[in-house]
Formats: structure tokens, C-alpha cells, sequence
């Protein structure tokens, strides 16, 4: 009898150990920080690309409308490949996009933009990438949606696709 | 003469104070980097990181230490940015009380194993 219960307990502890390893083996050995969350924005203060001044963010996330913020960098080639679909994007009248330009070269961002387009209302200069970090970012490209409320409701990490910029115009719909 | 003797002496005092405070915020400063991920190269800590995250971070936790945040006030505000897992040692909540309390409560079996083998063997 207890040759038995030792037996099964066993078995019961290889079978727990059996389903923990199997399911781990579907999750991605890198972690990626929660993208739903709601946060409050961050109180920061910027230097203006284009009037090389600095400006507060309370001044910038002023109109009642829905925001994206969007982390770029000339060097960076996902960044290249997701600017089409933000030009498409900052064509619809609902959202305003603010670009912060990432631990970049003034001359090779402006060349960027020039060539690409503009599509950020403001784009701000993040030279030591402390201001990435106070959003929550780790990587460049990032987007952060910030809702009416002045909330950031959601963010995306890498390149924006057609299926994220659907979901995107779903929700300031 | 003297005055100037006296003066100093107390810039002397004062640059040495400066240099010890400066000494205690370095070090401060190197204790959490050390406790916190990089998330960019996982595994390895801030500290030892040489990545563009782990250069801003750095910088940041320079910032809040000079804004006199406390270490717990740094932690947690990491934390509100990158969740839980960026620091190496994760706070008592519900997502981690298995990890905190499963090896005290396998100690505490094999001590009733150990305690009842024992007895048994008396």
C-alpha cells in the first residue's frame, strides 16, 4: 500500500514536471514587457527637431484626439520599411503622430525625412535614448497609442504592418 | 595668513565630502545597475551590458540618483516601464509567490523527513 502511494505520487510529480517543460517549450526564450497596459504619459521635456528648441510635453499632446508615438532612427532599416504605412496613417484626420527620432545624426535624420516624407505633426530629439526609456521602450522601431484621455493604451514592438495599422484605425475609429 | 589657512582647509574639507558623496552615488548607482536585465542582450545585466538600452539606462539611473530617488523609488519605476522581470530579484506579489515560498516550504518537507527518519531511527 505505501509502495503504491509513493509510486503514484511519483508519477504525479513527473507528470507536473512533464507538462511545465512542455509548455515552456512554446514560449520564446526572450521576454517582451506587457503591450496592453495602460499607462499614464510621461512628464518630459524635448528638444524640437525642426526649432531646436526644447518643449514640455504637456505643450505637445494638446488637441483632443488620439496620438501615436513613434520611435525611429535613420539607422535603422525596420524603421525604412514601416514609414509608408505611417504616411498613410497620418493622413487620417482622427490622430495627430509625434515622432521621437532615437540616438540618431541630426544630418542623416533630416536626409531621412526629406526622402520618405514627414509624417509627424512634431518630432522630437531623443539623443541619449533616456527619453525612449521613460516611455517604456527598449528597441527602436516602437509605437505607443495614446488615447483621448491622454493615456497610452497600447504599444507595438517593431515595424508597424498592415495588420497592426488595421487595429490601429479600428480603435480611433 | 591665517584666514587664508582657514579657508583652505575648508575648501579642502569641502571638496573631500563632495568626493565621498560622489563615491556613495557611484556605488549606489552600480548596486542597481547590477540587480537590473538588459533586455536587449537577456542574461547579462545592465551593468555589464555595453547595448544602446543598457547605455540609456545607465544614464537614467545616474538622473533619478541625482534627483535624490531612493533605490526602492528606482526599482519601482523600472518596474512600471518594463514589468517585473527587468529586475533580477522580482517583489513578493501573486505572481511570485510560488518562487519565493516553494523553496521554503522544500526545506521545511525534507526537515520533516529528515526530523521523521530519525525519530524513526531511535
Amino acid at each position: 500500500m505505501k509502495n503504491k502511494l509513493k509510486l503514484i505520487v511519483t508519477l504525479i510529480f513527473l507528470i507536473f514536471c512533464f507538462i511545465i517543460f512542455y509548455k515552456g517549450l512554446d514560449k520564446p526564450n526572450t521576454y517582451t514587457p506587457k503591450t496592453n497596459i495602460e499607462k499614464n504619459l510621461p512628464i518630459f521635456k524635448a528638444k524640437d527637431f525642426s526649432l531646436n528648441t526644447y518643449i514640455d510635453s504637456v505643450d505637445i499632446f494638446t488637441e483632443d484626439s488620439y496620438y501615436i508615438v513613434n520611435i525611429w532612427a535613420s539607422w535603422c532599416v525596420p524603421c525604412r520599411k514601416e514609414h509608408p504605412l505611417l504616411m498613410e496613417l497620418s493622413n487620417n484626420q482622427s490622430i495627430r503622430l509625434i515622432g521621437l527620432n532615437y540616438r540618431d545624426n541630426l544630418n542623416n535624420a533630416k536626409k531621412f525625412i526629406n526622402e520618405l516624407g514627414n509624417p509627424y505633426t512634431k518630432i522630437l530629439i531623443d539623443k541619449d535614448g533616456t527619453l525612449a526609456v521613460e516611455f517604456g521602450a527598449y528597441g527602436v522601431p516602437e509605437t505607443f497609442l495614446i488615447d483621448k484621455h491622454k493615456k497610452i493604451i497600447k504599444k507595438f514592438v517593431g515595424p508597424i504592418n498592415k495588420k497592426i495599422l488595421e487595429e490601429i484605425k479600428l480603435i480611433i475609429k | 595668513m591665517k584666514l587664508l589657512k582657514i579657508f583652505l582647509i575648508i575648501l579642502l574639507l569641502m571638496s573631500f565630502s563632495q568626493l565621498k558623496s560622489n563615491e556613495k552615488n557611484d556605488e549606489l548607482k552600480n548596486n542597481i545597475l547590477k540587480n537590473v536585465r538588459c533586455l536587449i542582450c537577456q542574461g547579462q545585466s545592465v551593468y555589464d551590458s555595453e547595448s544602446d538600452f543598457a547605455s540609456s539606462i545607465k544614464l537614467i539611473v545616474d538622473k533619478k540618483i541625482n534627483e535624490e530617488m531612493s533605490e526602492d523609488q528606482i526599482y519601482e519605476f523600472l518596474r512600471e516601464k518594463y514589468g517585473d522581470w527587468v529586475i533580477y530579484e522580482p517583489k513578493l506579489n501573486k505572481n511570485t509567490y510560488v518562487l519565493w515560498l516553494l523553496p521554503l516550504l522544500l526545506f521545511l518537507a525534507g526537515g520533516a523527513i529528515i526530523r521523521k527518519n530519525l525519530i524513526f531511527k531511535d
